[in-house]
């Protein structure tokens, strides 16, 4: 089990022909992805990385019956393709791209919820079930077959989550990568239900940063309704205020969204909140030994 | 990306946003024929920074006479300016707004920001105008009217009703000013792609006008791209001059106080690297995301620009390497002991993709002051016993 994606999954690729939707196509087919096809526009009918291509989502969706979709379009078209793909039926949209303007995804976001389509991303590493189908830019590699969900604002904080629990002789369900930018799809709220309803995971990683409250609404839902164990790391304590960190959209204003807040609530959630990444495989080792 | 405050208010008057009249100097001399033109007989000399409190650290004074405008306008020019939010450093001022003075009856506040919760643009308004509005949300929160506006729909009736009602405007002539005011600095928010826009204070003259008698403008740096006209405004001055470097090679850097130098890749893990050495005991200098696309020119210009702090007593790099590779980091760290004279120790954490290859170049390269650390908490634990050591 997992949640969200599996071996079955049938994936597309929207922007599959470029540069970067071929180099990670590629890598997703290797890693084992049921990639049925890609649509990019005026290539529909060529093959390509032995897929068919499609002109457009609503084609590509009714000749494979794909469900989700995998965006690496350039940043000013993703609302363009989110939205084509929430209307062409596709369940679950992964963004990948970096550098969509908030207004643009606001609008996507708000269209993908109204027809019923999830989204994760976008600037976000994908989402992975591990040894099954990884949807995004993981290295592959480090996620070993396991019974530890991950979700995570930060791509490499995904990465160093899942080779830590890995290391500690665990391994990973499904890991997500949620993003952090201002507008984003699945968050913590959503997900964390959908791993306490997985039979095979028996703990759960979040990794949040500061900014925004993401963090501190997970807090509230993880004390009245998950009962599996909660592993948490916050980055960001150590950032000054005001300043935005990379690309990362993590930005403290005046109080809100600090590490030390979101901490706080985590921890008095039942969370086990770790003040360095570094711990992350260790207290995994805590929760599920214990 | 943020804009002055002349500049904010230029964009304001053209979607009908009333402001005070003003305009902009570089030198005492223009400063004066600025308040000939503008006319009357009291001026407001404003210091132009991006950062508020200019007020309280002396940069907007008020000048009753020409002699005045000229007198202030020499000092306020090329002053450091010290505010709450510049940092102990201060920052330099280039230029003056000046401006004709106004009949101030009341003071109130004016915002438009993402509700990142609502996923909506959110208009805040206040009758505490002047004030902090941080300090106005923790301490009279119920001071503060709150209206999120559905872009897909857009500014409608109730939301400007909620405003004027919720600020206790009675008058019927203000409460159309007033929403008309709100409803065009939607339109502002909306169509400039704005991160935010904060008036504070927006003033009610005697006469019952509205008008920005400040302005603060951010924007959401990803859609400049279609606003060539408001990249135009950057003053590349106010930006850091190592951080506006880094950015060129596709590095993110921001210096901080401490003593270890970062080189990381993601904004995350980078983040994550500076709370361990915080937890270890050590104290980190900067942030610094070498990115996606890392090679061996960036990594020797990551090396340059943390070098260039004094305070620099050790380097982490720590990468753990998807899209990025580990033996182009390797690459880049040999380049960079060729091109910069790495005078520190250098611990180095190389995992993921191609970390055999990496270690491998690093292990046949031999150089003395390269540490390597097989985790996270090995590498910043090395780190801060080797600046310890210094």
């Amino acid at each position: 089990m997992s949640i969200l994606v599996n071996k079955d999954t049938k994936v597309i690729v929207q922007g599959f022909t470029g540069k970067e939707g071929t180099f990670h196509a590629e890598q997703c087919l290797a890693y084992g992805t049921n990639i049925v096809g890609g649509v990019t526009p005026n290539k529909g009918g060529q093959k390509h990385l032995e897929k068919p291509v499609f002109n457009t989502v609503k084609e590509a969706v009714n000749a494979t019956g794909a469900t989700v979709s995998m965006i690496f379009v350039p940043p000013v078209f993703v609302a363009d393709a989110v939205m084509e793909a929430a209307d062409a039926g596709i369940e679950l949209a992964v963004i990948i791209t970096e550098g969509a303007p908030v207004r643009d995804m606001q609008a996507a976001k708000a269209y993908a919820v109204k027809h019923g389509m999830m989204t994760i991303g976008p600037n976000c590493p994908g989402i992975i079930t591990a040894e099954e189908c990884k949807i995004g830019i993981m290295p592959g590699a480090i996620f070993k077959k396991g019974n530890v969900g991950l979700i995570s604002k930060s791509g490499t904080l995904t990465y160093e989550g899942a080779n830590q629990v890995c290391k500690e002789g665990f391994g990973i369900t499904t890991a997500v990568g949620i993003g952090g930018d201002p507008i984003i799809g699945l968050s913590y709220k959503q997900l964390l239900p959908m791993f306490e309803a997985d039979p095979e995971t028996e703990a759960i990683v979040m990794i949040g940063e500061i900014g925004g409250d993401l963090e501190i609404q997970a807090a509230a839902f993880i004390k009245e309704n998950i009962t599996k164990p909660v592993v948490a790391f916050i980055a960001g304590q150590t950032a000054p205020k005001g300043k935005r960190m990379g690309h990362a959209g993590a930005i403290v204003s005046g109080g809100a969204g600090t590490a030390a807040e979101k901490m706080a609530a985590l921890e008095a959630a039942g969370v086990k909140v770790v003040v360095s990444p570094a711990e992350i495989g260790k207290a995994v080792k805590e929760v599920l030994t214990k | 990306m943020n804009i002055h405050e002349y500049q904010a208010k230029q964009i304001f008057a053209k979607y009908g946003v009333p402001t005070p009249r003003g305009i902009v100097a570089n030198t005492p001399s223009q400063a004066v024929a600025a308040a000939h033109e503008l006319g009357g007989n009291i001026w407001v000399v404003k210091a132009q920074i991006h950062a508020g409190g200019r007020g309280l650290g002396g940069g907007v004074k008020l000048a009753k006479s020409i002699e005045e405008v000229e007198q202030l306008a020499s000092e306020i020019l090329h002053m450091t300016l010290i505010t709450h939010q510049t940092g102990p450093e201060g920052k330099e001022v280039h230029k003056v707004y000046i401006e004709e003075g106004a009949d101030i009856k009341d003071e109130l506040y004016l915002g438009v920001v993402l509700d990142r919760a609502k996923e909506m643009p959110v208009i805040m308004a206040s009758t505490e105008g002047g004030m902090e509005i941080e300090k106005v949300a923790e301490e009279t929160p119920e001071k503060i009217v709150k209206v999120a506006v559905d872009p897909a729909v857009g500014f409608q009736g109730f939301h400007g009703r909620e405003l004027v009602f919720g600020l206790g405007i009675t008058d019927k002539t203000e409460q159309a000013k007033f929403i008309k005011f709100a409803q065009a600095l939607y339109k502002v928010y909306m169509e400039n792609d704005a991160e935010m826009i904060e008036i504070n204070p927006l003033i009610k003259t005697g006469s019952g006008d509205f008008l920005a008698l400040d302005g603060k403008m951010g924007f959401d740096d990803s859609a400049l791209g279609r606003h060539p006209d408001i990249e135009d405004m950057r003053d590349i001055s106010e930006e850091d001059h190592d951080e506006r470097e880094a950015s060129q090679y596709g590095l993110s850097y921001i210096s901080l106080d401490g003593e270890i130098g970062c080189m990381v890749n993601g904004a995350g893990l980078a983040m994550g690297t500076m709370d361990t050495i915080n937890y270890m005991g050590g104290t980190p200098a900067n942030f610094l995301d070498v990115g996606g696309k890392a090679n061996a020119e960036t990594v020797a210009k990551g090396f340059e620009i943390i070098l260039k702090n004094p305070k620099v007593k050790a380097i982490f790099v720590n990468i753990f390497g998807g899209i990025v590779r580990c033996d182009r980091i390797a690459n880049g760290i040999l380049e960079a002991t060729k091109m910069v004279d790495v005078r520190v120790p250098v611990i180095v954490r190389l995992d993921g993709t191609n970390a055999v290859e990496a270690a491998e170049i690093l292990k046949n390269a031999g150089i003395s002051n390269v540490i390597s650390a097989t985790d996270l908490g090995d590498g910043a634990r090395k780190a801060v016993e080797a600046a310890a050591a210094q």
